[in-house]
């Protein structure tokens, strides 16, 4: 461990740091544009100068020097300011002095760093240069002209995303940042390179001209889009949800945020059901709380009520329907509204077991019937560093295109039965391993899956892709049979929490009651619809995939006449006269608490240790198609949103879209 | 200086250069390239691979050749690479054409030691051929470009005409080279002063006199 003076201080650093990330443990800012620790070192920006001694008498770029014994750093010298003030200028030559139209304007590095490490004024009088601007797809805006040539977008592109279509060609004054041909950047965290980019050279498309970042209130939240469920922070303006950007947390989603996460959000604002309505002689009528309740009521349920969770559903509101339900003397809960029917009994075996920070230190990884890119584009991040230190990948399904070599076993899932050699293999030589099972594999894979990790010692990972999957399981939303037990009870009222994707077709004779917030296909099959609130409108406790509990907080007030789903669950209780136990938010949170003690805790759940994987477990069955047909439609509030599907149409449909006259 | 944007892409250059493939010879020789490399560092063959595909279009065309977009992409198929990665090379390098050029790329170095010797006169010579710079010309023969120093400085004014360089030149040694050229002949590549052999001193060697006509060993004089 190096022993180094910064500024008069000594530290020891870690072996391997740079001079910048030791000045950083000493406590001082040092200013810089291409560096960023998730990224390669590209030391072109020149902003981190610093005098070290001994070396050569000039300042250095410290992003690219290794912190060695005895060096004595100084962050605060004449030289130093002096060099940084140089840069500055020097990057300010070709900047257009155009902050107050800029949508970066107030959350800039450049503009930020320039304050506190620039001169007052600029020597040079000559033109600036001009660029035109890049067309990279209906997400990310560009204005070339205010580029400094950081290449974080290009480095983000090529190691975190792998998918390599950002460059910068030309050279000297000439380069220019662009896509080949200026063709759309087409994969699930483009919008990224926007919060990678320290100027406004790439600003969100969607976002561009609509507020200012000090006007906005930040509210932490998690992403529901997926079960990775990513740390975001939602930023609103009065009543609307303005954007969603990621929040730094390394065991989630480090920090980026797919794209469908970020730019959903418009869809808050559309397509939402802000009223009450009662179907009447086949059409919706707005109607009253009152009546609605009304009509339940008059369904007389008694004993014969369900409840089906969508994907999107936080803990609370699950734990409300299954008290309600309860109270009624009922326990038709299920939130797997596709029909699957997967053993529950166990926690652990339907989780992801690794966790993503585990998953990265694999030496081989099987993914059965995942397209783990679509699924939850930030676990592909993580196989992609796994594969960079060295880690081979197998997958059975369809192909899709990944971001790092893997080898495609075909569509059967009997080749799990017999795997060839090599494969065997590489997962015995490996001290850490994994196998990840898809969805979509769990019907026909799953046994077999396990039995293979448990006979490798591979950790055993379930890759769920609906938000609310593993907090419904701890709150016992599973049937045994699945959706098919819930049939075969013939419930009076069926109460559907946001639940899009269910079939209504066998429920024709029940009544069919809507809790949700998007005019979509759930409430199209409703008799009645009851508005609440979506992830942004109410505080509430989702567990991502991993088993990791987490909370949000509610950003904005939903529309209208729509309410948190927590309080119709409550109100619904005194229109069937049953008791639910709880009376404020507070008081479910409790109540839920006590009875399932992991959703007390953030942080990773405690499931138990897997069940013993029956050795002679058989896999069958072919895997024909993925369930995620189209990444950009996977949810209501994405469906609605004008955004997601302007990106369905462009990037997966190749539809040509005519630029708007801006 | 060059134009660096490359040609735009249409689909009269699909239809052009869309099938472009290396002849056998060109193949053998890239693979001898990538062979230079470790495997799976193919990609690092990327330069010569361009430079090949540049003299078979050149060849194809009978000119100096240029690197249309599909070329391009073929050599990126070729080192199974991202085509922005070299089209990142291409770009980069003024040695690549991103345009067509003519026959002849007369390559005018306009730096400070040969402004000095007169490149002032060259560029006039150049222009009263018809040449203008980044333009080909009329009939097909000539492309003049302004390029920065060389590295001939010691034998200033000099210009590159495709793979020959061409020194000490005069705007009248000029155009008796370009006569040549369009001649269809071949003149003498190098320094242009009678009497000079390389980049000597002009006037005859100052130092290692010995060394002019014949190899010595200067060590048994060594104080």
């Amino acid at each position: 461990m190096p022993k180094v003076k910064v500024d008069g201080q000594e530290i020891e650093v870690p072996e391997g740091a740079t001079v910048l990330q030791a000045c950083e443990l000493a406590g001082k800012e040092i200013p810089r544009f291409c560096y960023h620790e998730r990224l390669s070192i590209a030391g072109n920006c020149r902003m981190c100068l610093v005098e070290v001694k001994p070396g050569p008498p000039k300042p250095q770029a410290s992003c690219a020097l290794p912190a060695t014994d005895g060096q004595e750093i100084r962050t605060d010298s004449e030289m130093v300011k002096t060099a940084r003030e140089g840069v500055m200028e020097f990057l300010l030559i070709n900047h257009p002095l155009d902050c107050p139209i800029c949508d970066q304007g107030g959350e800039c590095d450049l503009q930020d760093q320039s304050v506190a490490y620039g001169r007052g004024a600029t020597r040079y009088e000559e033109n600036k240069r001009a660029v035109t601007e890049k067309y990279m797809g209906p997400l990310i805006k560009t204005v070339m002209t205010r580029c400094i040539h950081c290449t974080r977008c290009v480095r983000f592109s090529e190691e975190i995303a792998g998918v390599d279509e950002i460059g910068a060609v030309g050279r000297g004054e000439d380069m220019q940042i662009t896509t080949y041909l200026e063709q759309a950047a087409e994969h699930e965290l483009s919008a990224n390179v926007i919060d990678l980019c320290p100027v406004g050279a790439l600003t969100s498309r969607p976002y561009a001209f609509e507020a200012r970042p000090w006007e906005l209130k930040k509210t932490l939240s998690i992403d529901v889009s997926d079960a990775v469920g990513a740390n975001i922070r939602l930023d609103s303006r009065g009543r609307e949800v303005m954007r969603a950007l990621p929040r730094v947390n390394d065991a989630v989603n480090e920090e980026w945020l797919s794209d469908k996460g970020r730019y959903m959000v418009d869809g808050l604002s559309k397509r939402r059901l802000d009223k009450v309505f009662v179907r009447k002689k086949g059409g919706f009528e707005p109607s009253s709380w009152d009546e609605a309740f009304k009509a339940i009521a008059k369904a007389k349920p008694g004993k014969s009520i369900a409840a089906i969770a969508g994907d999107m559903v936080d803990c609370e509101t699950m734990f409300a329907a299954k008290a309600l339900l309860r109270a009624c003397g009922s326990n038709l809960i299920e939130g797997r509204q596709t029909g699957m029917d997967y053993d529950v009994s166990n926690l652990a075996a339907v989780n992801f077991n690794s966790t993503f920070e585990g998953l990265e230190h694999a030496k081989a990884i099987l993914i059965v019937g995942s397209h783990i890119r679509w699924e939850a584009p930030l676990v592909n991040v993580r196989i992609r560093k796994a594969v960079k230190r060295g880690a081979k990948v197998f997958v059975v399904g369809p192909e899709w295109e990944t971001t790092y070599p893997a080898e495609f076993l075909g569509t059967d899932f009997a080749v799990l039965n017999d795997l060839p050699g090599h494969i065997s293999d590489a997962f015995k030589d490996a001290d850490r391993s994994a196998v990840i099972v898809g969805g979509g594999a769990l019907k026909g894979a799953h046994g077999k899956a396990m039995a293979l990790a448990s006979q490798w010692g591979a950790d055993f990972n379930v890759l769920h892709f609906s938000a609310a999957r593993m907090g419904g399981l701890m709150l016992g939303f599973a049937q045994k049979g699945g959706m098919a037990d819930i049939v075969k009870a013939k419930p009076k009222v069926v109460i559907s929490l946001g639940a899009d994707e269910m079939d209504f077709e066998p429920f024709a004779d029940a009544l069919k009651v809507y809790i949700g917030h998007h005019g979509d296909k759930g409430a199209h099959a409703a008799d009645i619809i009851l508005p609440a609130a979506s992830y942004a409108e109410k505080d509430g406790t989702y567990v991502n995939t991993e088993g990791r509990v987490q909370f949000a907080e509610k950003a904005v007030f939903a529309p209208g006449d729509a309410r948190e789903d927590w309080t119709i669950l409550r109100a619904l209780a005194d229109a069937l006269k049953v008791d639910v136990g709880f009376n404020s938010f507070a008081a479910l949170q409790s109540a839920m608490i006590k009875e399932v003690p992991a959703l007390g805790e953030e942080g990773l759940a405690d499931l138990g240790a897997l069940p013993k994987a029956d050795a002679q477990a058989k896999a069958e069955g072919t895997m024909s198609a993925y369930p995620i047909k189209d990444f950009y439609l996977t949810n209501p509030i994405a469906r609605a949103s004008a955004v997601m599907q302007r990106c369905s149409d462009e990037l997966l449909h190749g539809v040509e879209l005519a630029e708007a006259a801006e | 200086m060059a134009d660096r944007n490359p040609a735009p892409d249409t689909p009269e250059l699909r239809e052009r250069w869309g099938a472009f493939e290396f002849t056998e010879s060109y193949r053998a020789k890239a693979d001898k390239a990538i062979a230079r490399y470790p495997e799976g560092r193919q990609r690092s063959a990327v330069m010569p691979l361009l430079d090949l595909a540049q003299r078979q279009v050149g060849e194809e065309t009978d000119t100096q050749g240029w690197l249309p977009l599909p070329v391009i992409e073929y050599v990126a198929d070729y080192l199974d690479m991202p085509v922005i990665r070299v089209l990142e090379v291409a770009s980069f390098y003024f040695m690549y054409n991103m345009v067509p050029v003519g026959k002849y790329h007369v390559q005018v170095c306009g730096t400070t030691p040969c402004m000095l010797r007169g490149s002032d006169g060259l560029f006039e010579t150049c222009k009263k051929r018809g040449m203008k710079k980044g333009h080909v010309s009329d009939d097909g023969l000539w492309t003049l470009t302004e390029v920065e120093c060389m590295g001939n400085c010691a034998t200033a004014p000099m210009v590159q005409i495709n793979d020959d360089n061409y020194e000490d030149l005069t705007p009248e040694r000029l155009d008796e080279i370009l006569d040549e050229l369009a001649a269809g002949k071949q003149p003498k590549s190098g320094t242009q002063e009678p009497g000079r052999h390389t980049s000597e001193p002009a006037g005859g060697p100052t130092t290692l006199k010995e060394m002019v006509d014949a190899n010595h060993d200067y060590r048994g004089e060594w104080k």
